[in-house]
């Protein structure tokens, strides 16, 4: 496959889906290039957040539409695998994404299926925990973990495997104030590519330089500026949405 | 739920090749189970308790895990003794004791504790992680022990789901009754439970393939067997060469 390095890493154009029996599209037409370094995506629920990120990972094939990887086309699943490489997806429930009997175990299993050594992986696995701060974690038991700790082992298993792009599915949802913090720390010291779905506004406009918004399938780019007076003028319960005009 | 009561510690036998532990428990028990007197049953017994105070577990733990096996034997003790065929020992009106049904169920309460002390002392001193990765080193099919180690990965959480769910039915006031709205109510729970287990399974699924499953798992763990481990198993082919030249001498 011949890829285009200066080409945008994904492209999405007029990607339509439909959910198996669903009148109506999960994402609409959406036509999606995201910028370098961190973006933010946000909207109400159902809007089709997750539903993006799951397209692009290969997990949904659209119904419509062209999905680009450094500017080739994806189609078949061996596409995907090489995008899975490089394209890493934190999952919204993290008991979903921990599988392993024990944190290392868990950590090291990316690294072991691209075929590295155990030593090796093991090593890495260690690496990427301690990079993380986790270090007293490695020998845990997965499911004996609290709800934080959990969510910052999965981010582990995926940056173990050194993806250029990151996708975070509400990564700050039912962190306590700390663990929050910690994770933006972590993020702001990441120098890779991010696309973050949150409801939380101040955790977007603290590790993020521009900001999405999707609503019933469609998605809005929209400066973050005006995202944020709009967000502060219906603080609670409203969801930024780009103006008429 | 607990699990794993007796997995940490670090007595020779919790330092062991789960493999070897494997093969000694399952080779002593085949054993045991096929004998027809009670001299290896005894010695066996003896051998497992021996094997207890090896592991030093916490002696209550093990003390409830014996009643509640032997519970089910008492029942045994009832029916064989009442209703065996055989000589009397002893009779009462229509009550009759069978002497031979008195000695199954002594051989059959001597064999179950002796196994039952050797999967406390030989398997439950693994984590059920160590022990699906030895069964895979052993040749049991990965299948299988995809299967124990998924179930065992997640058992908590469609429990706790379950619970979850429970308590949601409950705080709106649902009172469990023999009626049929309660049998409904039942039903909708677990088919629910089996509904969000069947989802999450597909999710992990996912999460594995996006991390480059692809059918095959890799243990970081290298067995290695050591001298202690190739003793214990030439003891085990001792103990069990035993009790066949017992059985049949
Ligand atoms: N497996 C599914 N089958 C059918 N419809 C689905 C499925 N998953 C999601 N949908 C529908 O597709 C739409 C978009 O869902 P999606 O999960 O992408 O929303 P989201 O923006 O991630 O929402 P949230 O903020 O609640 O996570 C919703 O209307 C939802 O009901
Ligand atoms: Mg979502």
């Amino acid at each position: 496959m011949n890829y285009n390095h200066s080409a945008p890493f994904i492209e999405m154009h007029d990607v339509t889906y439909f959910y198996p029996g669903a009148e109506k599209p999960a994402l609409d037409k959406v036509n999606f290039i995201p910028d370098k370094g961190k973006v933010g995506l946000i909207g109400p629920n159902g809007s089709g957040k997750t539903t993006l990120f799951h397209i692009i990972m290969g997990l949904l094939k659209p119904d419509n539409g062209q999905l680009l990887f450094k500017g080739q086309p994806l189609a078949h699943e061996k596409d995907f695998r090489q995008l899975r490489r490089e394209v890493g997806l934190l999952f919204q429930d993290a008991d979903d994404q921990l599988f392993s009997p024990t944190v290392l175990e868990d950590v090291a299993f990316g690294p072991l299926n691209l075929g590295i050594s155990p030593a090796m992986a093991r090593k890495a696995a260690c690496q990427t925990l301690a990079k993380l701060g986790l270090s007293d974690l490695v020998e845990r038991i997965t499911h004996q973990l609290s709800g934080g700790e959990k969510k910052l082992v999965s981010l582990a298993t995926i940056l173990v495997m050194e993806p250029k792009l990151l996708l975070l599915d509400e990564p700050t949802n039912n962190l306590d104030s700390s663990t929050r913090m910690k994770l933006i720390e972590i993020l702001a010291g990441l120098k890779l590519s991010c696309i973050i779905i949150s409801h939380d506004w101040d955790f977007l406009a603290a590790t993020t330089a521009e900001i999405y918004a999707m609503e019933n399938g469609l998605l809005i780019r929209s400066g973050k500026s005006s995202l944020h007076n709009h967000f502060h003028v219906h603080s609670h319960g409203g969801y930024p949405h780009e103006h008429g005009g | 739920m607990t699990f794993e009561n007796f997995s940490q510690g670090n007595s020779i036998l919790h330092k062991m090749d789960s493999r070897i532990k494997i093969i000694s428990a399952v080779a002593l028990a085949a054993a045991l189970s096929v004998c027809h007197d009670y001299i290896s049953p005894g010695i066996g017994l003896l051998l497992g308790v021996i094997m207890i105070l090896t592991a030093r577990l916490r002696f209550r733990e093990v003390f409830w895990r014996l009643l509640l096996v032997n519970g089910f034997i008492a029942l045994l003790w009832v029916t064989l003794s009442l209703t065996y065929p055989g000589d009397s020992l002893f009779s009462f009106g229509p009550l009759r004791l069978s002497k031979p049904g008195i000695e199954l169920a002594a051989l059959i309460t001597l064999k179950s504790n002796a196994i039952v002390l050797f999967f406390i002392a030989l398997l439950a001193t693994s984590t059920v992680a160590d022990l699906g990765h030895a069964l895979e080193a052993i040749g049991t099919p990965r299948k299988f022990c995809l299967l124990l180690l998924f179930s065992y990965r997640y058992i908590f959480v469609i429990s706790q789901e379950y619970l979850r769910l429970n308590r949601a039915a409950k705080l709106r006031g649902f009172r469990p009754t023999t009626n049929l709205h309660t049998y409904r109510t039942y039903g909708h729970l677990f088919g629910m439970t089996l509904v969000r287990s069947w989802n999450r399974a597909g999710r992990v699924r996912q999460a594995m393939t996006l991390r480059g499953f692809h059918g095959r798992f890799y243990s970081l763990n290298v067995n290695k067997a050591g001298l202690n481990d190739l003793l214990f198993l030439m003891f085990t082919v001792i103990i069990v060469l035993g009790f066949v030249f017992i059985e049949f001498k």
